[in-house]
């Protein structure tokens, strides 16, 4: 029974236990907050163990997979790109500021590189990607719940989870560090353009002094660690699009809470792989 | 599993309420309650259908007409009571075995829910596209072809969902419920929003599928006359339960109130 109820696809009232906790932080009058978190939390479980059991089993759906990565590579690169841009401006401003008046001017290529590669670029792509692509996949598996094409895949003998699930959750998963990079580029060229603005300063110097006492692999767990990012991402907007109930506004709902809750998580999981990789990489 | 194949078209007056007996029965509905919250929808259902059978189900809306289709092929749960497909519970089946009794299964839903990502064409070689991967790309355009002819409708097979009317769009999704020749068919009102003549068409194409491929049907329908064109049986439902069940003359004999109500109004 209980197989069953997992199964089929998310009007089920496993995944569903009433049309009202939808969104989440909204508060039943007789059910107290946590109990609703962790009843939603349950349901996220149950949901990622079906994906999960889906996407490990024939068939795959490379043709959806390519489709996904293509659309969620091109919806998000140019905002990333964009956002990027300006962090690197906005940083190398600030940096110039507080080091100079510390006395540390030399300090503030590496003290750039360093906190756009570490921290900015991978916070603010995911940030950028849970609006863009958190929406985008929440609304549009929503409208496909409430209208029931979810219903008409599964009965057309074609497992959900696997087709539109599993597929949107690894293309985040693996578009995510290289939007990171995009915006890694993009803040580090933005960042040295500021920098060449106040005093001459070629790229190559830049990025020499930069990198200077770090070497590569300081750099991968940073950008490795936005596949995180990517998966709670895909993984929150699949799920609150077909678990969706009730309509035009079940939609709508559907897609802010996916961003709510997405980018919520994005920060509350880089407080815990920050301090994972302080520990795992000193 | 075993499913005979050459039963002559069931006589219209069946006994009503038909005990299942094992195998015979393409669709069986045993004893079947479902609720949703403190609604009681279905009350204890019993249905059979066998291949070569047409069965149609009438009843108000709201009665819990789809819900039953739903239920039949899984995308609800029954709270009590099972549903057996050629003899097999499908109670706790997971979603890819489920999935391969669901291939043999045709679902036409109520709003037709096309994909409305894709064209007329692309959602009819849906179904074609993922469990016939052998299958060329000239074949399976003939294929499409060949079906969207069945229901009339080869001349938007290049549009949008969302830019053909709800009866078309009601006969792109029988198109697709068709493609891998299922030997269960379910249809949810099927002529619902169709024009005499379209409407006289889809029941034509029942009848034939029924005698060519021995489809065991369940038609959800509105329309008496339609229901009395393809039917080898009705089943009249009212507040989650089975009013009557047999032919259109059974109905008509009826001494039931909510029969005798719903004819003269029908
Ligand atoms: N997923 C659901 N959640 C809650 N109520 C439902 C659900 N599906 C159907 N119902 C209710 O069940 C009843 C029967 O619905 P339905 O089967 O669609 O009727 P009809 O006979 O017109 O097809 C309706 O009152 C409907 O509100
Ligand atoms: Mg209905």
């Amino acid at each position: 029974m209980i197989d069953h109820s997992v199964s089929a696809a998310a009007n089920m009232p496993v995944l569903v236990p009433e049309p009202s906790t939808v969104p989440v932080p909204a508060a039943l009058p007789n059910k107290g907050l946590i109990t609703q978190f962790l009843e939603w939390f349950g349901d996220l479980g149950i949901f990622f163990w079906n994906v999960l059991r889906a996407a490990v089993t024939p068939p795959f759906e490379f043709r959806e997979l390519f489709r996904q990565l293509d659309e969620i590579g091109s919806m998000s690169l140019p905002l990333v790109a964009l956002a990027g841009a300006a962090t690197g401006i906005v940083l190398s401003m600030e940096a110039r500021f507080s080091l100079t008046r510390f006395g540390a001017k030399s300090l503030l290529p590496a003290a750039i590189v360093f906190s756009i590669i570490h921290e900015t670029g991978p916070i603010i792509t995911g940030l950028v990607v849970s609006g863009r692509v958190g929406a985008g996949i929440g609304a549009e598996l929503a409208s496909m719940k409430v209208t029931e094409q979810i219903d008409a895949i599964e009965a057309s003998a074609v497992n959900p989870y696997r087709l539109l699930a599993a597929t949107r959750i690894l293309a985040c998963i693996l578009m995510l560090p290289l939007l990171t990079l995009a915006a890694d580029f993009s803040g580090l060229i933005m960042g040295w353009v500021t920098q060449a603005l106040s005093e001459p300063l070629s790229f190559h110097q830049f990025i020499n002094s930069g990198f200077k006492g770090s070497d590569f692999s300081d750099f991968l767990p940073p950008t490795f660690k936005t596949m995180v990012f990517g998966l709670i991402i895909g993984l929150i907007a699949c799920f609150q699009g077909m678990r969706t109930q009730g309509g035009a506004a079940g939609v709508g709902r559907a897609a802010t809470s996916s961003v709510v809750l997405s980018s919520l998580f994005v920060i509350l999981a880089d407080v815990v792989l920050v301090k994972l990789i302080i520990i795992l990489f000193p | 599993m075993s499913t005979i194949n050459q039963i002559p078209i069931q006589t219209a007056a069946k006994r009503p309420g038909a005990e299942g007996n094992g195998s015979a029965a393409a669709i069986a509905v045993e004893n079947v309650h479902k609720s949703f919250g403190s609604q009681k929808v279905l009350n204890g259902i019993n249905l059979d259908v066998k291949r070569g059978e047409t069965l149609a189900v009438l009843g108000r809306s709201g009665t819990g007409k789809s819900v039953l289709l739903r239920l039949i092929i899984g995308l609800e749960t029954p709270d009590s009571g099972s549903i057996l497909i050629h003899g097999q519970d499908i109670a706790g089946l997971a979603i890819d075995r489920m999935g391969e009794i669901r291939k043999k299964m045709g679902f036409l839903f109520q709003h037709a829910a096309l994909y409305d990502s894709l064209t007329v064409e692309e959602n009819v070689a849906f179904p074609l596209l993922h469990h016939k991967k052998e299958m060329s790309k000239s074949d399976r355009a003939v294929r499409v072809k060949e079906l969207l002819a069945e229901v009339g409708m080869e001349a938007a097979r290049a549009k949008m969902p969302s830019d053909i009317s709800g009866g078309m769009q009601k006969r792109v999704g029988l198109a697709r419920a068709m493609a891998l020749e299922p030997d269960i068919l379910l249809l949810d009102e099927p002529t619902a929003g169709l024009d005499p003549i379209s409407s006289g068409e889809i029941d034509d194409l029942v009848l034939k599928l029924q005698q060519e491929h021995q489809v065991a049907f369940i038609v959800v329908t509105h329309d008496l006359h339609s229901a009395k064109a393809i039917a080898s049986r009705l089943a009249l439902l009212d507040k989650g339960n089975v009013v009557i069940q047999g032919s259109f003359e059974d109905l008509q004999k009826s001494e039931i109130e909510f029969v005798r109500e719903f004819l003269k109004h029908s």
